[in-house]
């Protein structure tokens, strides 16, 4: 028995996530007293690959396949399922991300085990294995109990932290055959907008709604985001009106985030709204109407006029990075 | 060509969630139950795909008798007929596998999701159907054309996107940006009362695990305004006291 961890790799490189995830892993592997084996898939340089010793895995599987350089659900699924098979792990966590949401139920499949995606915290091993995950867009928690032989766990971007647990990992090649079959769906293009925080693990997301009148208006909300190294984010309105991409629209019926710091200006808050963004865990608003229901859940406010009080932060933020 | 859409029955939007039986059920009482939102877009894209005689869209629902109202509006949408596979919705994996059986016997050539449901936000319905009919799965989709054979998909990604071809049979997670939600018209109502709602019974399959208990998440504490005249002191306060920036 041992607990296994998928690290997703962006262009070679591990992000934040993925320290989380392995910090995450290892701490379930304590519990069960067992070890912690991660596997990566594409090409990772191995002074890489041993960083992850530093949060706790002590084996490193490296598939380096060159039909594996770019994801593909199907195949990357496969080699997970049959790395956990391998090591005799019961237990396999990932970062709930974009692949990752469409990586853990086919290797829950694969392993005839139950899932729990958009986990929260640590499982309950007090008799049996239970974990917290969101539901209802924030509005609640499920608790979910699995008792399956193998448990596939799908942790929440910021829901855990990164914890450094030393440990010296050993890389070991790891070759799967591919089949043909599982390799259909194939990678054409990946465009990458430069330079941008990835909003759904970012830790610091300054957000703006239709009370900045106009897509014309949205430099001081980006020289913000830029300020703080922050993602930016929008309200639905403003992505049905085009004024923003979709992919920038938080709420129940675009992307639910939980950053450390969430600033919402010139957004009212309907219920939809907050569904998405309430885990955050510090809400600052600002809002010319005070009675704006966002001001309900927000921890810092201000009532006033975006146009005046945002240029006064961003030159307060200036001045507090000298 | 032949899409099939798989359609979640879950609370409205605006709904106040709440629980009963020492919080271990969904209150229902009260509550207003829609076609999930995410399910909308991948049905209105499809029939979009399937429009002047291109194919057909079938809709397919895992529930009980109390969810016709909203397939109703799913052929109200314009689906040309819908599924209902008779049984409680336990759980992704129990769902999944049904809406798998069913393709099995039927034949498809795409099978399109939402992202997630908005009740349990598990996003794992599509990618384990295509998991059980060992076809390919892509997930979080913000663009879909496809001719019948061969579908190009542009797939989200953290900081982009990604384009995708799949020739063959697939299965696709609709997210926002793929079509705009249809609106029923008053022809696409009344239709829909006379469309064919087939109900099939469930396999049986083994449970995993359930849901146990629900939480609501703790309050939080009075907001602290700060005068917009002095807006500035805001960073001061996120930094000493917050200790987020």
């Amino acid at each position: 028995m041992s607990v296994l961890v998928y690290v997703e790799q962006v262009d070679g490189k591990f992000k934040k996530s993925v320290f989380e995830a392995v910090s995450y892993a290892k701490a379930i592997a304590d519990n069960q007293n067992t070890s912690l084996t991660a596997i990566s898939i594409g090409n990772v340089a191995e002074g890489d690959l041993k960083e992850l010793g530093k949060y706790g895995a002590a084996k490193v599987l490296n598939v380096a396949n060159d039909q594996l350089k770019t994801f593909v659900n199907q195949a990357y699924a496969a080699v997970i399922a049959e790395a956990a098979t391998k090591e005799g792990s019961n237990i396999v966590v990932l970062s709930n991300s974009f692949s990752g949401k469409g990586l853990s139920p086919r290797i829950a499949v694969k392993l005839k085990a139950g899932l729990v995606d958009g986990a929260v915290e640590l499982p309950n091993f007090d008799g049996g294995f239970s974990v917290k995950k969101t539901a209802f867009s924030g509005k609640a928690f499920a608790v979910t109990s699995l008792t399956s032989a193998n448990k596939v766990i799908a942790l929440n971007p910021n829901a855990f932290g990164v914890k450094e647990n030393p440990a010296e990992a050993v890389i070991e090649n790891f070759s799967p055959e591919v089949k043909a079959t599982d390799l259909t769906a194939i990678v054409k293009e990946i465009v990458r907008a430069t330079n941008k925080v990835s909003l759904p693990d970012a830790e610091l997301v300054v957000s703006a709604g239709r009370g900045l009148k106009g897509p014309e208006n949205w430099g001081m909300i980006e020289e913000l985001a830029d300020l703080l190294g922050a993602a930016t984010a929008c309200s639905k309105p403003v992505s049905d009106a085009d004024w923003r991409p979709h992919s920038e629209h938080v709420g129940q019926t675009g992307i639910a985030i939980s950053p450390n710091l969430y600033i919402a200006i010139g957004i009212s808050g309907a219920i939809q709204h907050l569904a998405g963004v309430s885990s955050s865990k510090v809400i600052v608003v600002i809002n010319k109407d005070p009675e704006a229901p966002f001001f309900k859940v927000a921890d810092y406010g201000i009532v006033g006029d975006a146009f005046e009080v945002v240029p006064k932060i961003i030159a307060a933020l200036k001045a507090h990075k000298g | 060509m032949k899409i099939l859409v798989c359609i979640s029955n879950v609370p409205d939007t605006t709904t106040k969630i709440t629980f009963t039986n020492d919080n271990t059920q969904f209150n229902t009482a009260g509550v207003q139950f829609i076609v999930n939102p995410y399910d909308e877009i991948a049905l209105s894209r499809a029939i979009e795909l399937c429009e002047g005689g291109k194919g057909t869209v079938t809709v397919i629902n895992v529930g009980e008798a109390a969810t016709e109202p909203t397939i109703r509006k799913a052929l109200a949408i314009g689906a040309d007929d819908a599924v209902r596979v008779n049984a409680t919705p336990r759980d992704a994996y129990f769902t999944a596998f049904q809406i798998a059986e069913y393709a099995k016997a039927n034949d498809f050539d795409a099978i399109l999701c939402g992202r997630e449901s908005i009740d349990y936000n598990g996003s794992q319905v599509a990618a384990m159907i295509g998991e059980f009919l060992d076809i390919p799965s892509i997930s979080i989709i913000k663009k879909l054309d496809f001719d019948g054979t061969t579908a190009t998909i542009e797939r989200e990604i953290e900081g982009g996107k990604e384009v995708v071809s799949v020739t063959g049979k697939f299965v696709a997670s609709c997210a926002e940006g793929t079509a705009e939600a249809k609106i029923p018209n008053m022809r696409g109502i009344m239709s829909a009362r006379t469309k064919p709602l087939t109900v099939v019974e469930a396999a049986a399959v083994e449970e995993l695990g359930k849901v146990t208990k629900f939480e609501t998440p703790a309050p939080r504490g009075a907001v602290r305004l700060v005068p917009a005249e002095s807006a500035e002191d805001l960073i001061g306060l996120l930094h000493s006291e917050a200790k987020v920036i």
